[in-house]
């Protein structure tokens, strides 16, 4: 176990540190970053003079010794535009995004499985294959699209949601938190709609394939040679055993929705660190895009693991080595 | 031996067909066999002929395409394809149990095998939980399982095929089933492995007075098992009797050739007889005799004429027009 | 194809109403593809034909509509059936490269790491394997923000994030392949590898990636579409069906809704057509799931 923990702690350092050098690599390439922090009549001294401020005058290795070890100091560099340290800007709008992909992944779950399992259990019948077609179209709906549709109809034609925002928070634990409001449950209700779909269409195809997939395996037919009734057998016998690979994407599901909540957040004009993202894109605020990625790709490091975790709790068949 | 017995199960016409995209397949066509109590039968064949859909038949766990489409499967005097499925369910595993081919696979991965083999009484007994944790170790130790307790707690990858086979065997036999149907039981084990499963399950079977129908392709295993054997041939039977006589003087040329192709100790052989050709395609099926393409013996009459099964004596029979070396029934 | 129209394929494809309506739904595109300029009255990346007293008209069917413009028009004047068939025709063009790109790379490097094994198959692989575990889309973007705009540069995007799927199936199938005798025998035979990949081992893992590479194209539009949509995708001037809909959402609270909902229609019937056929290809061209 402690073996295990060891090679994994190093697997993911060594993941973020690949990470680090592309995110590093490719922010060179873009355009010079001094000009978003000097004056448009800026002279030539006084551009070589922020240069020298921000340290892009040096070589590329050197900024990127630098960039590594101020990240082990845990100083992620400031925002160029809003001259703040870069971590806490997009620590102050994470649980926005949390919350919503919390709140779109329950929806997909609540959802996608119920429907996945009852089309792997009956494949043949109509009902099942109204299920898969819609799932099929799920997967194909621009989410963007999608979400400004619903703002359109139910926000500016009825009046039923608030269009943008995030309405009333609660402060818990000093992170704000719209679910604990009413307000904050009707701001919250169509970006995560808008979110989920992908995610739910997708597991809901991966429960159906498990689903299939069992419904073949011997031990299914075995179980009911020993008279047990159709619905056990597809609930106690196949259900746990078609939920690995649903298992499997989980994690992968859950960057997804990490993923598009910058769409989603930039249409509903999320106060998340998606939208935040999206918006430093624009403004070329380099070192709050570096965070961004760092941490994002830290969460799914950690997911992944989490993943695998729960993999072993699943599954007896698998041992963490 | 021959004692009249009464028949436990007796399957009358029995016709399982698939309708799959390249046509209808005929996987059991116009079956008829009885088996006694206490009875051990053999159904012997090539693979693809249809034996192990007998099983599921009898069961009713035929998946579409599939489909029994008539004959009467009479268990005790009651036919069971005029039960409901809930009634079924009361069968299956309580009166009728199954041991399948591939050990591997017949038990669930994600459950202990203590759960798997309780699930059987939580289904059909009325024992409280300690009663059937008690059984459940008995059980286990009755198939040869050493320190059963503790084994009640592991998964089946923890234990080797031989003795998942054992597991699967505890299963089929612990609500007391008076008809077991092993379709294969041994053919995925090791040869080492093979003789001793076939011999608890000869035993369990014999010390609970219960009736067997051992399904196989090796007339080497009904041998040492069965008390009758039927023989089948693309869905047909060709050939019934006490194992015996079957054995020792075989009526039909499909038997001879099967039993050519096994060693034996005692006689000089120089070589082991195979039978020429393949199972013909079940969907396409030759004119007349379904064996004549492969059989030493065939002649006009059988490319033009289905051969009717007929009595021979001391209760066997055959479906050949030209059987071997025996004085016709009068 | 007198061979082609008995086979099971085919049989099955007839009776599939998915299949069929998405192959239906393909062949719109393509043909809009295709001939596109020819079938709608008005060049939208033509400025001299537009008229700005034309601007904002809604579809022909609602009170105001004009019946020279179907879907009605957008804040200069332009047809959105016409921005929607050539925003459709960039859409399609770039998902299809990107497609081929993606398999082109993605072969070559499967071959190569299945063939030779080694360094190259652990490098190519870990790299695959760190890719994978982050989403396409955040991929595509972040290289889209050092890249800036441009049709090429979605290209580049696309094929980065593409290639990982052809690799992983193409060494998968490669390893399986070069088991077998015949390609033994080559090897002992001495035959040189490039001959024996390109005679022996390519033609055996292709079919599996005509699968992957259908469904591909409805997600590279989708991506592409995101990235447009999120500005950092095609440039304005060669507006594609995602930066159409941008263009729509910035009036979307005025009401004019169509300006975005047409383009973004035309997203999701061109994507759920391949989706659809897609789905149906993988079932017939997988034994495992008959």
């Amino acid at each position: 176990m402690l073996g295990y923990l060891t090679k994994r702690l190093i697997q993911m350092t060594v993941v973020l540190w690949v990470v680090s050098l592309i995110v590093f690599m490719m922010m060179s390439f873009t355009g010079d970053p001094v000009f978003m922090v000097v004056p448009i009549d800026a002279t030539d001294a006084e551009i070589a003079q922020a240069r020298r401020i921000l340290g892009l005058d040096q070589s590329l290795f050197v900024q990127y010794v630098k960039f590594l070890t101020s990240i082990f100091e845990g100083d992620f560099g400031r925002s160029y535009v809003f001259r703040q340290p870069a971590l806490d800007l997009i620590l102050q709008r994470m649980p926005a995004t949390l919350e919503m992909v919390l709140v779109a992944m329950a929806l997909a779950v609540v959802i996608s499985i119920p429907l996945g399992v009852y089309a792997g259990a009956h494949p043949g019948s109509r009902i099942s294959k109204t299920i898969m077609a819609g799932s099929l179209f799920g997967i194909s709906l621009p989410g963007f699209w999608v979400g400004m549709m619903l703002i359109y109809l139910l926000a500016v034609q009825w009046g039923w949601f608030p269009s943008s925002g995030r309405g009333d928070t609660v402060e818990v634990f000093g992170m704000r938190v719209s679910l604990l409001t009413a307000d904050g449950w009707t701001h919250i209700i169509l970006p995560a709609v808008t979110l989920s779909l992908g995610t739910m269409a997708i597991l809901l195809r991966i429960t159906r394939a498990g689903m299939m997939e069992v419904g073949r395996q011997d031990y299914m037919k075995f179980a009911r040679a020993k008279g047990v009734a159709p619905r056990d057998v597809l609930f106690r016998h196949g259900l746990k055993n078609s939920l690995i690979p649903v298992v499997t994407i989980f994690g992968l599901q859950i960057g997804d929705l990490i993923a598009f909540a910058t769409i989603t957040e930039t249409i509903f004009s999320w106060p998340g660190m998606g939208k935040l993202l999206i918006d430093s894109i624009y403004r070329a605020d380099r070192p709050v895009i570096v965070v961004y990625l760092m941490l994002v790709a830290l969460i799914f490091v950690v997911i992944n693991f989490l993943v695998d975790l729960l993999y072993t709790l699943i599954d007896p068949r698998i041992t963490l080595k | 031996m021959s004692v009249q017995k009464q028949a436990l199960l007796e399957v009358r016409d029995l016709k399982t067909r698939f309708y799959t995209f390249a046509g209808v397949v005929n996987a059991v066509d116009g079956v008829s066999f009885s088996v006694g109590r206490g009875e051990i039968l053999g159904l012997v064949g090539e693979s693809g002929g249809g034996k192990s859909v007998i099983g599921f038949s009898i069961l009713g766990l035929i998946d579409p395409p599939g489909k029994v489409d008539d004959g009467e499967i009479l268990f005790g005097g009651v036919d069971l394809r005029r039960k409901s499925e809930k009634e079924l369910q009361k069968i299956r595993g309580k009166e009728i149990a199954m041991v399948f081919q591939d050990p591997m696979t017949s038990l669930n991965p994600l459950q202990t095998v203590g759960e798997q083999i309780d699930e059987m009484l939580r289904l059909h007994s009325d024992l409280d939980g300690k009663a059937r944790r008690a059984r459940c170790i008995e059980m286990l130790s009755d198939v040869g399982i050493s320190e059963a307790e503790k084994r009640l707690n592991n998964y089946p990858h923890q234990f080797s095929g031989g003795m998942r086979q054992r597991v699967v065997i505890a299963i089929a036999m612990i609500a007391g089933p008076q008809l077991i149907i092993a379709d294969e039981p041994t053919t995925a084990l090791d040869v080492t492995i093979q003789s001793q499963i076939l011999k608890l399950m000869k035993q369990q079977v014999r010390e609970r007075e219960a009736s067997m129908i051992l399904i196989t392709h090796d007339l080497a295993v009904v041998s040492q098992m069965a008390d009758e054997i039927v023989v089948l041939y693309c869905g047909k039977i060709v050939e019934k009797g006490p194992k015996q006589d079957l054995i020792s003087k075989p009526a039909h040329p499909y038997t001879q050739g099967l039993l050519g192709s096994i060693p034996k100790l005692h006689d000089r052989q120089d070589r082991l007889t195979q039978i020429p050709g393949t199972v013909p395609d079940v969907r396409n099926l030759p004119q007349g005799c379904n064996f004549r393409e492969r059989c030493p013996f065939a002649q006009a009459r059988c490319a033009e004429e289905e051969p009717e099964q007929h009595a021979l004596d001391a209760g066997r029979s055959v479906a050949c027009h030209f059987p071997l070396e025996q004085e016709l029934a009068p | 194809m007198q061979g082609f129209l008995k086979s099971e394929f085919f049989f099955n494809y007839r009776r599939s109403a998915s299949a069929i309506i998405g192959s239906a739904l393909m062949l719109v595109f393509a043909i809009y593809v295709a001939f596109g300029p020819w079938l709608v009255a008005q060049n939208p990346h033509d400025i001299a034909s537009l008229e700005l007293l034309d601007s904002f008209k809604p579809p022909a069917w609602l009170e105001g509509g004009d019946p020279r413009y179907l879907l009605g028009t957008d804040g200069q004047g332009r047809d959105i059936l016409a921005s929607v068939v050539y925003g459709a025709r960039i859409s399609v063009m770039i998902g299809v490269t990107a497609m081929l790109c993606s398999c082109l790379i993605g072969t070559v490097l499967g071959l190569l790491a299945g063939f030779y094994r080694g360094v190259i198959d652990s490098f190519i692989m870990r790299i695959a394997d760190i890719q994978l575990s982050f989403p396409s889309i955040l991929i595509a973007l972040f290289l889209m923000s050092a890249v800036g705009t441009g049709i090429d540069k979605v290209l580049i995007a696309l094929t980065a994030v593409g290639w990982v799927v052809y690799a992983r199936t193409v060494r998968g199938s490669t390893l399986s392949e070069i088991e077998k005798e015949y390609v033994q025998a080559a090897r002992v035979a001495g035959l040189p590898d490039r001959k024996i990949i390109l005679k022996h081992v390519l033609p055996n893992v292709l079919t599996p990636l005509i699968v992957i590479a259908t469904i591909q194209v409805g997600t590279f539009v989708l991506i592409e579409a995101s990235l447009s949509f999120l500005g950092v995708g095609v440039p304005i001037t060669q507006p594609s069906l995602g930066l159409l809909v941008k263009n729509g959402f910035d009036v979307l609270f005025s009401g004019l809704w169509w300006t975005s909902a047409f383009p973004g229609l035309a997203i999701m019937m061109l994507v759920f057509g391949i989706n659809l056929f897609g789905d149906f290809l993988r079932d017939e061209l997988n034994p495992r799931l008959k």
